[in-house]
């Protein structure tokens, strides 16, 4: 008369042997989520995520657009003024651009994920006996996919522009993945915003303050040594800057200088630190 | 054998603000049965059903599921039960069939299991013909149903109802009811919320009056309606004055205090018996009071209310803030 499973619909019912008992609450509980369990919440996320994508297109608007059209536009615009010519301008400003993609690409998960909780849907999630983390890792997993055109677009831009990236194939498909690995790392900053603002455009509006000054306060489309010193402070400890740097040590190069290492270990803190403040806030919502 | 109640609450209080939403609910509902929780909109049942299923923090007394303490183990808590909102929390971007398999996979079921279950369960709540339509199609009624099935894909062993039936039409009401009774049926234990004295009385077991964030009465939807009578007689009568003297009429032919509203000259009598009513018309006639309107109804929410709190239920105040809230 056990209730550890899950009855058939077919089985003859028996209310009176039904009740449970303390030994079969027990057995049909379990006192927290596993690893794997986690794991696999998070990936039904995921695929929830991406029905969403599928079935709303405009959501991969600005990672087909934004490749297209930064890319021409800032390399003919300042290729002349700051480098003498765009052919020599792209060495700088592809890797500056693929951060800057990356950036804006991760920016919308918050107003995606602010919309979301809003709906009637995030009540059931929160009613669910599922990994708090899973509602908001699941779409950052499928956010992936946009990055992945992001950045996949630019370089492609950049090729068919005259870039030749000195770092060979295996320096531009790892500079093309650290981009990737750092928009994923930095979507964790806006899903935080998204468990705290208020409504979606707040979000919208303060994305948009951390999103300017990180991508333009960097050495992204500018040598740092031009700008004044206060400034130069800034864009050293910029995570952006690092991951810039370590971008263009890889696709120009071929080298893994120190500032992979370090554009990597600014990912990591930064997924420490918004990743747990993100779940904690999450579950404040309840 | 060691039997558990499904739902066992001392003192449940939640405040937002200086406002007691919950001012100390107790609750205690036997496995297997139908508990309703009656009240009008404002009353605290939501948040009472909320703060149960873990959705809202218990910010004073005890709460178990199953013997589960809901706020030191929600995680086990959450396992035990199955939560169907006022208003359909479904996902908008998937089909039904996607939106079960969803929540199936989300709970551990295995992925052709979960299909399977989800098959079942939209063929049992007549939505097989829509399984792969997107949810935005779907008519009031069928959100509603989808949104119950969704709850039901791990079987869990007991069901919340927040309003199973607010905004349904009659006909979608009475099938929600019926697939409600299936559920006790099967072996669930189901608490629901409504602000229907008729939906109480058609499917609870046992009921409980809440206002203002208190329990102001308990027990089976007889022993409520016979505090206020099997029905109400309504009167008008042709002039106000005429009050004091047709109230002493009732009196002494049924020995019941009616209920009087002074400014309109409405009287509102409960009857044990609906035949009582042409006594107390013919001692009016008698009495030479005259009256210009008349009728015979079951009692509504309003009046047990006002028979148990002295205070009507604001219904028309909460429509007007809802209107106003759209």
């Amino acid at each position: 008369m056990s209730t550890t499973t899950a009855p058939a619909p077919t089985e003859a019912h028996v209310p009176e042997q039904r009740r449970l008992t303390p030994e079969d609450v027990a057995a049909r509980t379990s006192p927290r989520n596993s690893v794997r369990e986690t794991v696999s919440q998070t990936l039904t996320m995921a695929w929830r995520s991406t029905k969403k994508m599928r079935r709303n297109p405009e959501q991969f608007f600005d990672v087909i657009i934004q490749p297209l059209l930064f890319t021409a536009m800032f390399t003919y615009i300042f290729g002349g003024a700051i480098s003498g010519d765009v052919k020599s301008y792209l060495p700088i400003i592809i890797p500056g651009i693929l951060a800057q993609t990356a950036l804006t690409a991760c920016m919308a998960m918050g107003t995606q994920l602010r919309e979301d909780m809003d709906k009637g849907v995030f009540d059931r999630f929160k009613s669910l006996p599922i990994a708090r983390i899973a509602p908001l890792a699941g779409p950052a997993v499928a956010d992936v996919i946009r990055y992945v055109i992001a950045a996949t677009l630019t370089i492609l831009v950049g090729l068919a522009m005259g870039y030749r990236p000195g770092g060979g194939v295996g320096g531009t498909v790892a500079g093309w993945a650290l981009t990737i690995v750092a928009a994923w790392s930095l979507a964790w900053i806006f899903t935080w915003l998204g468990t705290i603002a208020r409504s979606a455009q707040a979000v919208q509006g303060i994305s948009m303050m951390i999103m300017f000054p990180l991508s333009f306060m960097s050495n992204a489309f500018v040598n740092e040594s031009t700008m004044p010193d206060w400034l130069q402070t800034f864009v050293k400890v910029n995570p952006v800057s690092h991951v810039v740097t370590a971008v263009r040590d890889l696709m120009n190069d071929g080298h893994l200088t120190a500032d992979v290492g370090w554009a990597l270990l600014g990912c990591a803190v930064v997924v420490a630190i918004f990743a747990p403040l993100s779940v904690r806030s999450y579950k404040r919502h309840l | 054998m060691n039997v558990i109640p499904a739902v066992h609450a001392e003192g449940l209080v939640k405040t937002f603000g200086d406002f007691r939403a919950v001012d100390g609910i107790d609750l205690h509902v036997d496995q297997g049965e139908i508990y309703g929780v009656l009240g009008p909109n404002g009353a605290g049942k939501t948040t009472t059903l909320k703060m149960l299923a873990t959705l809202l923090s218990i910010d004073a007394g005890t709460a178990e599921i199953f013997g589960v303490d809901v706020r030191r183990d929600p995680h086990r808590t959450r396992q035990l039960l199955g939560v169907t909102g006022q208003y359909a929390s479904v996902d908008e971007n998937l089909t039904a069939m996607e939106n079960l398999w969803l929540f199936g996979r989300l709970q551990g079921v295995a992925s052709e299991k979960a299909r399977r279950t989800a098959a079942d369960l939209l063929g049992q709540f007549a939505l097989e013909e829509a399984a792969d339509k997107p949810i935005s199609q779907f008519s009031g009624g069928m959100r509603r149903r989808l949104d119950l099935a969704a709850s039901l894909i791990t079987r869990p062993p007991l069901i919340f109802l927040d309003e199973p039936t607010t905004g349904l039409d009659p006909r979608t009401r009475g099938q929600m009811w019926d697939t409600i009774r299936g559920l006790v049926a099967d072996g669930c234990t189901v608490l629901l919320t409504t602000q229907y004295l008729d939906e109480a009385d058609q499917l609870a077991d046992r009921i409980a009056v809440i206002d203002r964030g208190r329990k102001v009465a308990e027990g089976t939807p007889d022993e409520l309606k016979t505090s206020v009578g099997n029905s109400t007689l309504q009167l008008q009568l042709t002039s106000p004055g005429d009050q004091d003297d047709a109230a002493s009429v009732v009196r002494r032919l049924l020995g019941e205090e009616p209920v009087l509203s002074p400014e309109s000259g409405r009287m509102n009598v409960a009857l044990e018996d609906a035949d009582r009513a042409a006594d107390v018309l013919i001692g009016l006639r008698e009495a030479g009071i005259g009256i210009t309107s008349v009728s015979v109804d079951k009692p509504t929410l309003d009046e047990v209310f006002l028979a148990l709190t002295g205070h009507d239920t604001g219904a028309d105040n909460d429509e007007l803030e809802l209107e106003a809230a759209r």
